[in-house]
């Protein structure tokens, strides 16, 4: 039983990875951002590229996934999606373009491609990430038999959760970007630069999404098409906990993690996706807006 | 990563200047150029396996034209991208039979897009010829099956497992679509036949790569030996959980059926070591005409580390046996090919060949490959010469009793 638990554990965790930058940028600016399974597509990249051309091993990629997909945000948001805050189904079109581009890029090498020029690592085909020795394996645990790698998913998730729970609850910055949340106009009002908070809250969800990439490139199969399905599994996530609730992105994941897990076990990973999604739509039915949501004034 | 991206517009470019030369120079009609037709993906999804099979056809035709060609003609290749979508193969292959009018194309990876194709095939009449190992359970005359369907995979490896690795408990393991499920139609059978029981048998989502809970099941199912018919990319992320979780090839295997060269170079060989597949090829197979097949094939993609594997060599040599049975008819129709081909045998890199005279599918040699660290397997144990194809063993087809007959399905021992 407790070995079940584990693995919904680890499931939750991947989820609350993927869901965790998206929180904040649906949460703070109500931008769909359709881009957010690439920047994970991206973070993994990184590990895939540092790997290859710097030797160097998962720990080392993780900083560095969150600088390049950070900035790789910072540039969205200048360049798009600061024209269309308010329009939050514009935004889903345009992150989505964004998203295809990309995915291109990445496919085609940036374009080097088509000169013959090949870069290593990147490309249409299927790459990998070698994960360090001492995260290869299992170990025993009050006589449960963990898998190393993901208890170490498991850890930086956590690490990285409760960052963003003190960057967010307990700096100044996070009141400002609480603000926003609540009442965007009114914090402007009140002296708040809201253009600057945005792209720093942009920023940093990218950056988190870059970090998801990393960890999930040890266990899974890096490729240009790897974003979307993700970008599902975040969005069930953010929309189950309530929009703006870092609380509530924290208990949906673990919440459908479990239930996945314990529904595959009993039967199989096909069914279990469906009980996932039944469950979402049932709490979606009965609060509208998710598990935990402001309550509106 | 050892798939390079090919620029396949400037390869082609080179293949139709190739050809173009004899063509300015022709002086008579009988060398004018034969046409033919290659479908593959050349974008989507499923575009990195079909662009090496197109490779094999077109390095294949680049082959038979340096040496003169067929009945004397050059062989002209129209390429069409089925762009990983069923409906767009259809299309193609509706243009290539009716617009381009070739008699023979070949091309098709997954069933589905062969499904797709096929009332095409039928209705004008066309041949096409198909590489790919499948699930059987086919028999049209208008398709060539020179890839192993299920008793070529499994009638030596079930018995193989139980009696030389001493397995006795087999967990199956596939993908959620008709190749793995058939597969394991045919494995239940051949297990039981065997005197080894199956415990359980498991389907995941094609693309699916979350394994923690399958992985969980395997390990608590008691089972001594993996049997797995997934595909794709997720064979890459099942091996890596599988070792992740602690479970070890060296006492409970993964048999697979589908994991090949190209999957074992994209997880990392150090995940499959201890692990085999059953093919009647393996890039490994040490013989004069393999090593030069890779020679050439890693020439003509351009790149040095350039892996081969079954279905590959199958659309390579796919293409000399519709050479052969065009040169022995001295006619292009279909009809003329499908008479022709029938019991043309062909030394392929990895081995003898023969299209079977009833079914039109390919006699091949079942070969056991175990990977080693290099990412290439060696291979343990092999039938001594081909055997037949028979695409309704699932069903119960024997050699004595055959499903699929000159005269097309016999249907009439399906439902019996």
């Amino acid at each position: 039983m407790l070995n079940i638990l584990f693995i919904g554990l680890s499931l939750s965790s991947i989820l609350l990875l993927i869901a965790l930058g998206l929180a904040i940028t649906y949460g703070a600016m109500g931008v769909i951002n359709m881009a957010h399974g690439e920047m994970v597509m991206v973070g993994a990249y990184v590990a895939v590229l540092s790997g290859i051309w710097l030797d160097a091993n998962l720990l080392v990629a993780i900083p560095l996934a969150f600088v390049v997909t950070a900035l790789l945000g910072l540039a969205i948001e200048r360049v798009v999606v600061r024209k269309l805050y308010g329009r939050m189904l514009d935004t889903l079109l345009a992150t989505w373009g964004v998203a295809l581009l990309i995915q291109q890029a990445v496919r085609l090498e940036f374009g080097l491609s088509f000169f013959g020029v090949h870069v290593e690592g990147l490309g249409p085909g299927l790459q990998h990430v070698t994960t360090p020795a001492f995260l290869q394996g299992t170990f025993r645990l009050a006589g449960v038999e963990l898998n190393a790698y993901r208890t170490f998913i498991i850890l930086v998730t956590a690490v990285l959760a409760t960052a963003t729970w003190w960057l967010v609850y307990r700096t100044a910055a996070g009141m400002q970007v609480r603000a926003i949340i609540r009442n965007p106009n009114m914090a402007a009002a009140s002296g708040i630069d809201v253009k600057r908070v945005n792209s720093m809250t942009f920023a940093f969800g990218s950056g988190l999404a870059g970090i998801a990439g990393v960890l999930i490139s040890g266990i899974r199969t890096v490729f240009p098409d790897m974003g979307p399905p993700l970008v599902v599994d975040g969005f069930m996530v953010v929309v189950t906990g309530g929009v703006g609730s870092l609380y509530g992105t924290l208990l949906s994941s673990a919440l459908l993690g479990e239930i996945n897990a314990l529904v595959a076990i009993g039967t199989n990973d096909i069914l279990a996706r469906a009980v996932m999604f039944a469950v979402v739509i049932l709490v979606i039915l009965i609060k509208p807006n998710g598990l935990f949501s402001f309550k509106e004034r | 990563m050892v798939l390079k991206r090919r620029d396949f517009l400037k390869r082609s470019a080179i293949a139709s200047a190739a050809m173009a030369f004899p063509t300015l120079t022709r002086h008579s009609f009988a060398s004018e150029p034969i046409k033919v037709g290659a479908l593959y993906s050349q974008t989507g999804g499923l575009s990195v396996a079909e662009k090496l099979l197109a490779n094999g056809v077109l390095m294949a035709i680049s082959e038979i034209n340096a040496t003169g060609g067929v009945l004397g003609r050059p062989v002209e290749v129209v390429v069409e991208d089925g762009a990983s979508d069923p409906r767009t193969f259809s299309e193609k292959a509706s243009k290539l039979v009716m617009r381009d009018r070739v008699s023979t194309v070949f091309g098709c990876h997954t069933s589905a897009s062969r499904k797709a194709v096929l009332p095409i095939f039928e209705r004008r009449d066309a041949m096409l010829f198909y590489q790919t190992h499948y699930e059987g359970f086919e028999c049209s005359r208008n398709v060539i099956y020179s890839g192993a369907v299920p008793n070529q995979q499994l009638a030596n490896y079930i018995p193989w497992i139980v009696e030389k690795l001493g397995k006795k408990k087999f967990f199956i393991v596939g993908s959620n679509y008709v190749y793995p499920r058939e597969m394991a139609k045919v494995s239940k059978m051949l297990i039981e036949q065997a005197g080894a029981e199956w415990v359980a048998d498991d389907y995941l989502e094609l693309g699916h790569s979350e394994w923690s809970v399958t992985v969980n099941k395997i390990k608590e199912s008691g089972a001594d030996v993996v049997l797995s018919n997934v595909v794709g990319d997720s064979v890459i992320s099942f091996y890596r959980e599988y070792i992740n979780q602690g479970m070890s090839h060296e006492t409970v295997p993964i048999c697979a059926t589908v994991t090949s060269e190209i999957e074992i170079a994209a997880m990392g060989a150090e995940y499959a070591v201890g692990s085999y597949t059953s093919f009647p090829y393996f890039m490994s197979i040490d013989t004069p005409d393999n090593t030069s097949f890779i020679e050439r094939f890693r020439a003509f993609v351009n790149d040095p580390r350039a892996v081969t594997y079954h279905s590959l060599e199958a659309a390579y040599f796919q293409v000399f046996l519709w050479k052969q049975a065009v040169e022995k008819m001295n006619d292009l129709s279909a009809s003329a090919i499908r008479e022709g081909v029938r019991g043309q045998s062909f030394q392929a890199p990895g081995g003898l060949v023969t299209i079977d005279a009833d079914n039109l599918h390919c006699w091949l040699t079942p070969r056991i490959g175990r990977w080693g660290s290099n990412g290439q397997s060696e291979v343990v144990d092999a039938y001594p010469a081909p055997i037949k194809p028979l695409p309704y063993s699932a069903y119960g087809e024997t050699e004595q009793s055959l499903f699929c007959t000159p005269a097309g399905l016999d249907s009439s021992r399906l439902s019996g």
